[in-house]
Formats: structure tokens, C-alpha cells, sequence
């Protein structure tokens, strides 16, 4: 069996105070794989990203990325391995509005020295790497790229936001209800173009929606309620 | 260097508050940067008042009542001395030069002073500056001619030529005066920048004239008077003086000649070192300007504060953008850094603001202070105590930003890569 991407066991967390909210027993996610998880509002989804970035610490169990337990790495150590390898896509307002599009772009390769290499590897420069991505995702005018960030449409701001997460190739995309935001057809639109993209730079896409609608679409889709033996009884 | 672009960037996202914050800044640096320079060349100019003059001699009472009223004009002698005492010291052989002064007179508010041609000789202020003539010449033996310092010629418009009553007494308004011996404008002195711009200066026979006729304090009646034509036949000597300035050949016999003035069996007379006075004088007002001081080192102090204010303001509203920046990889250290380095930007744009408004200020005031205060303020560049000034503010500018800067790196630790709308 080859190594997984993500792989958890017997995870296990609870704020303060609060009644345990995730227990886990299993779960994995390939190289190259899409997976749709499910997850209303409430059910732990957003703690559970917090957990793979490395945010938040389990209170029991292993977090494996890469195979690298972060448990084991440092606060600093597990800032630096998250960005190194994964690339975040958000509901809404996912881009410094003060900085330019392709600024916005680029973000990651400043905090991270080897998506700055490998983007510079396949790209040439940073900036090639940026104008080659958001071209790819359909925003091809090369004026939009020194455009403030802000004075884009919502729709445009995402696949701007789906650039940002894929330059310098992380082998995870986490993508956090990145459509909600979107009418129906622009939805299907984004999701295509981000697996196109996602395949062409070998990145494992994890979609986390409430949206059933796109499920069929990926490669395999879970409930966070199947997945979680603390859930509470899914809400009718 | 990326961080510092992104702080920037995010400032001028907010640049209408952000130059707000910046402008207070600027005013206060600038205000406290104008009290330093004035206070500088207040003192300097201050003790540059008098110059060359080893000692100031007197009737015997405190040395700063002598110094403010031989010197400043400020105040009245309690005694006279006499005028034997007078030609003691001056033929002293360690004296080079003397000047004989005499108060007590004064025209429209300006002290009129008593003096001989020696003063124009002798008498200095600044560094070693003698006076100068603008116009005409210093009187000569007709008692009845006044030489002006340059703001009463300039305040009352007077010219060469012109004639002038002097009032007995120095209060403003004068009820009794000498209009029986008019004086003629003979010279006007260049500016100084020192007391000696608001004196007129007669000779020591014009004093003597015009009180000839005096006794007791209230001038004679009917027949008693005599008139100036009769005046200028007569003994003008003096029989008193109200102090006089002393040169010396050498500057170690000083101490003992204020030693033998002190101790002088014909009248109680006491001598002062200017300097050493001109320090004492200028210790009583040291508390005043330490206030001055201290109330503009707190004016930046608040400009500062509502520096700070409007950082921790707006962290709320950024929380998102901290949030982003964690997503994409900044760790919290980085997340601080921002908000020290945006306390750090606004205070350095606020201290070059303060900067350039201080020399704009200076170089619209400069002409008008000149004249008014006799207070030359220079143009020059920011001495070192203005650099550490300056370099203060930053400093705590950047101990500030920590405040904020804490306060951010709390909250992107517990908000994470997600901030819920």
C-alpha cells in the first residue's frame, strides 16, 4: 500500500469544556486522490481543518501528513510544513483586498521557500508561474493582474483564490465551501477548472461542503457524520 | 523586507486614518522639536547678552537685582552711588576701561540710560560684538542728544533729527516730565538682540541736565528753573551713579578686584561676574522652561497613544486579514511583525512630517521672531540632542507597536486559518 497523503487514527478532540466533537477511528486520502466530505455547519468540519493544518493539536490519536506525525513537530515547524504543502481555498473574501492580483497569487511563495522553488522549477519565475495559473483558471487578461484584488467580481476573486492555493504545487488543496458563494453554473465551472488543475500539479483535493449537488463529481464522497462517532444525530 | 511591503501596502489601505494618525504625530514632533531649538537659542541668546565686561558694580543689594537692572533694564536700583566711588575704581590701574551708567528716566515705556562715550567703545554682547551705528553718530558734548537702540526708532518712528521729552520715572505712562529739555535724535544703534535695542542712551550730563533743577524728587517752580541754554553753561558732572561695567587688563586680577569693590570703606558698593550672575538668573527660569519641556514631551505622548488606539482599533476588522495571512503560510511571529512594523512606519512618517513642518515653520517665522523677540532661530540641520529626540519617538514608537503586536499574535493563534463571518 502505498503511503497516504492524510492519515488519521483513532483522533480524537474536545474545546475546553465541551463535549468531545470528533472521534475518528480511520481515515485516509491518496496522492492525486478528490474527496467530497460532507459537513453541515456545526459538525466539526471547520476544527477538523484546523487539525490538518496543524492549528490545533488532537487531544488523542495521530495526524499524519506525508507521512510526517505533526504532533511531532514544533508550533513554528508545523506553520512552515503546512505551507510547504498545502494550499488553502475559503468560502469567501479569501484575498488581501490592499495587495494586487497576482501579489494575492503569490502570497505563498514568500513564506514558503520550496513552493517558491518548485514554482520557479516549472515556471521559470514566480510571477510566469502566477500569469500561467490564473490563465489556466480563465483570467487570462494580463491587466487583471495588477488590478487591486477587491475590484474583482466574487467569482474571479475564487479562482484567483484556487491560484493562490496550487502556485508552487502543495500536494494538498483544502477547499472550504470555496463555492458557496457562487451561483449554480459557475459553481460546476470552478469545480472543473480546479480538478483540471489540481490533476495537472498532482494535488490531492479535499472539498468540504454542505452542497450534496457536487458530490457525484469526485472521485469518492463521505459524511463527516459517517466518518465521526461523536456526531451528534444528524439533524432532519 | 516582504513583510514591510505588506505593512505598507495595508496602511495605505487605510490611509485616510493612517495619515491622520501620522499628522498627530507630525504636529507633536514638530512642536516639541520648536520648543527645543527656541529654548537652545533663548539660552544662548540669553547669555550672549553681555560680553567682554569682567564687572558689574553697584550699590550693595542682590546680584540678580543688579544684573536685571544694569544689564535687562528690568527692575530699579535701591541705591546710588556716588560718583567719587565711581572714579576710584575707574583710574584703578588693573582697569582698562569703565562705563558709568544711569537709570531712572525712561520714554514712552523705554528705559532711558545715562552713559558716556565709553559705551560705545567698550561695551559688548554676543560673541565680543561691539555696537554699531545704523545711522548718525553717538552723542557728543551737547548734553541734550539721544542715540536710539533699534526697536525704539523702529516702534516710535524716529529719525535722525527728531526731537523727543523724556519722562521722569519708568512707569509706561508718566505724568511728569522733562518738556523743558527736549533731546535731538543724533544716532540709532544696529540690532542686537538684546536689551540694549530698547534703551536710549543720552550722556551723563543730558541725565545731570535735566534734573539740575530738581530737589526732592519734584522739579522746581517759577524762578527756581533753569533752562536748557543755561543748563549747557553749567558743571554737568555727576554727583551719582546707579552702577558701572568694568574691562580689566587681565582677567586673573578679578576676583581680587571684586574682593577690594566689595570691601570698599567709602560706601557699600558689591560687584558681580555677569556670567556667574547670568547663570543664576537663568537657573530661576529653568523650572519654567523644563515645563515647557516636559508639557511638549507629553504632547508626542499622546500623539503616540493615539497612534496605538488606532492600531488596536483596527485589529478587529482585520482579524481576516491575519487569517489570510496565516492560511498562506505567515506564522504568528510574522503576524506581530506586521503591526510593529505599521507603529514603527507611521511614527517615521510623522517624525519627517514633524521635520519638514518645524523648517517650513522656522523659515516663515524667522524674520518675525528676529524682530520681535530678538530670537534668531537658525535653519540648520538637527543637532545631535534633536536626533535623539527623534530617535526617542521611534524607539517608543516601536515599544508601543509591541502592544498591538502581542495582541495580534494572541488572536491569530487562537482564530487560526478560518475566521467565521
Amino acid at each position: 500500500m502505498t503511503q497516504a497523503l492524510i492519515e488519521l487514527s483513532d483522533l480524537g478532540f474536545a474545546w475546553p469544556g465541551h463535549e468531545p466533537l470528533l472521534d475518528i477511528p480511520a481515515f485516509r486520502l491518496e496522492p492525486g486522490e478528490t474527496l467530497f466530505l460532507k459537513g453541515p455547519s456545526g459538525s466539526g468540519k471547520t476544527t477538523l481543518l484546523g487539525l490538518l493544518g496543524g492549528v490545533q493539536k488532537p487531544d488523542r490519536g495521530s495526524i499524519r501528513l506525508l507521512g510526517q506525525e505533526l504532533a511531532q513537530l514544533s508550533a513554528g515547524a508545523r506553520d512552515r510544513f503546512r505551507v510547504d504543502h498545502t494550499g488553502y481555498i475559503f468560502q469567501q473574501f479569501n484575498l488581501l483586498p490592499f495587495l494586487s492580483v497576482r501579489e494575492n497569487v503569490e502570497l505563498p511563495c514568500h513564506f514558503s521557500r520550496l513552493r517558491a522553488q518548485r514554482a520557479t522549477q516549472r515556471h521559470g519565475s514566480v510571477d510566469q508561474a502566477a500569469a500561467t495559473l490564473l490563465a489556466h483558471l480563465g483570467l487570462k487578461d494580463p491587466a487583471l493582474l495588477g488590478r487591486r484584488a477587491d475590484s474583482l467580481s466574487i467569482g474571479q476573486q475564487q479562482r484567483v483564490a484556487a491560484a493562490r492555493a496550487l502556485i508552487g504545487q502543495p500536494e494538498l488543496v483544502i477547499a472550504d465551501e470555496p463555492t458557496s458563494a457562487l451561483d449554480a453554473d459557475a459553481r460546476e465551472a470552478f469545480i472543473q477548472l480546479l480538478f483540471a488543475e489540481c490533476r495537472e500539479a498532482g494535488a490531492s483535493l479535499l472539498f468540504v461542503s454542505h452542497d450534496q449537488s457536487l458530490a457525484p463529481l469526485f472521485d469518492r464522497n463521505l459524511s463527516l457524520a459517517e466518518l465521526n462517532r461523536a456526531a451528534v444525530a444528524p439533524e432532519v | 523586507m516582504y513583510l514591510l511591503r505588506l505593512a505598507l501596502a495595508s496602511l495605505a489601505n487605510r490611509r485616510f486614518t493612517a495619515f491622520l494618525t501620522a499628522f498627530a504625530i507630525a504636529l507633536s514632533v514638530c512642536l516639541l522639536l520648536a520648543v527645543e531649538r527656541v529654548r537652545t537659542e533663548a539660552r544662548a541668546s540669553f547669555a550672549s547678552t553681555i560680553s567682554g565686561t569682567d564687572l558689574i558694580v553697584g550699590a550693595r543689594s542682590g546680584s540678580v537685582n543688579l544684573l536685571l537692572y544694569s544689564v535687562f533694564r528690568i527692575g530699579n536700583a535701591t541705591n546710588n552711588i556716588r560718583w567719587d566711588s565711581f572714579e576710584h575704581f575707574a583710574n584703578n590701574k588693573q582697569v582698562k576701561w569703565a562705563i558709568p551708567i544711569s537709570l531712572g528716566d525712561s520714554h514712552r515705556g523705554y528705559r532711558v540710560m545715562g552713559t558716556t562715550e565709553a559705551y560705545f567703545e567698550h561695551y559688548q554682547y554676543g560673541r565680543q560684538q561691539h555696537l554699531e551705528l545704523a545711522d548718525g553718530r553717538p552723542f557728543a558734548t551737547d548734553p541734550f542728544e539721544v542715540v536710539l537702540g533699534a526697536e525704539v526708532a523702529e516702534a516710535l518712528h524716529y529719525k535722525l533729527g527728531d526731537k523727543l521729552v523724556l519722562a521722569h520715572g519708568v512707569a509706561t505712562v508718566s505724568l511728569v516730565k522733562h518738556d523743558d529739555k527736549p533731546f535731538t535724535v543724533v544716532g540709532i544703534l544696529k540690532r542686537t538682540g538684546t536689551p540694549v535695542d530698547r534703551t536710549l542712551h543720552i550722556s551723563l550730563g543730558g541725565m545731570e541736565a535735566i534734573h539740575i533743577d530738581w530737589h526732592n524728587g519734584v522739579p522746581a517752580q517759577g524762578a527756581g528753573r533753569i533752562s536748557a541754554d543755561q543748563a549747557r553753561n553749567m558743571d554737568l558732572t555727576p554727583t551719582a551713579i546707579t552702577a558701572f561695567m568694568l574691562g580689566l587688563n587681565s582677567k586673573i586680577s578679578t576676583f581680587a578686584l571684586q574682593r577690594e569693590i566689595n570691601e570698599f570703606r567709602g560706601e557699600p558698593m558689591m560687584a558681580i561676574l555677569p556670567g556667574v550672575a547670568l547663570q543664576e538668573l537663568w537657573s530661576l527660569m529653568g523650572t519654567a522652561e523644563k515645563a515647557l519641556f516636559v508639557i511638549s514631551l507629553f504632547v508626542v505622548l499622546t500623539g503616540l497613544i493615539g497612534m496605538l488606539t488606532a492600531i488596536l482599533t483596527s485589529l478587529n476588522e482585520r482579524r481576516r486579514e491575519m487569517a489570510i495571512l496565516r492560511s498562506v503560510g505567515a506564522r504568528p511571529w510574522h503576524v506581530a511583525s506586521l503591526l510593529v512594523l505599521e507603529a514603527f512606519a507611521l511614527a517615521l512618517a510623522g517624525s519627517v512630517s514633524g521635520l519638514a513642518l518645524l523648517y517650513i515653520g522656522i523659515a516663515a517665522a524667522q524674520g518675525y521672531v528676529q524682530a520681535n523677540y530678538g530670537l534668531y532661530l537658525p535653519l540648520s540641520l538637527p543637532s545631535t540632542y534633536e536626533w535623539t529626540l527623534l530617535g526617542g519617538i521611534l524607539c517608543a514608537a516601536l515599544l508601543m507597536g509591541t502592544v498591538p503586536a502581542w495582541r495580534a499574535y494572541r488572536q491569530s493563534l487562537s482564530d487560526g486559518l478560518s475566521i467565521r463571518l
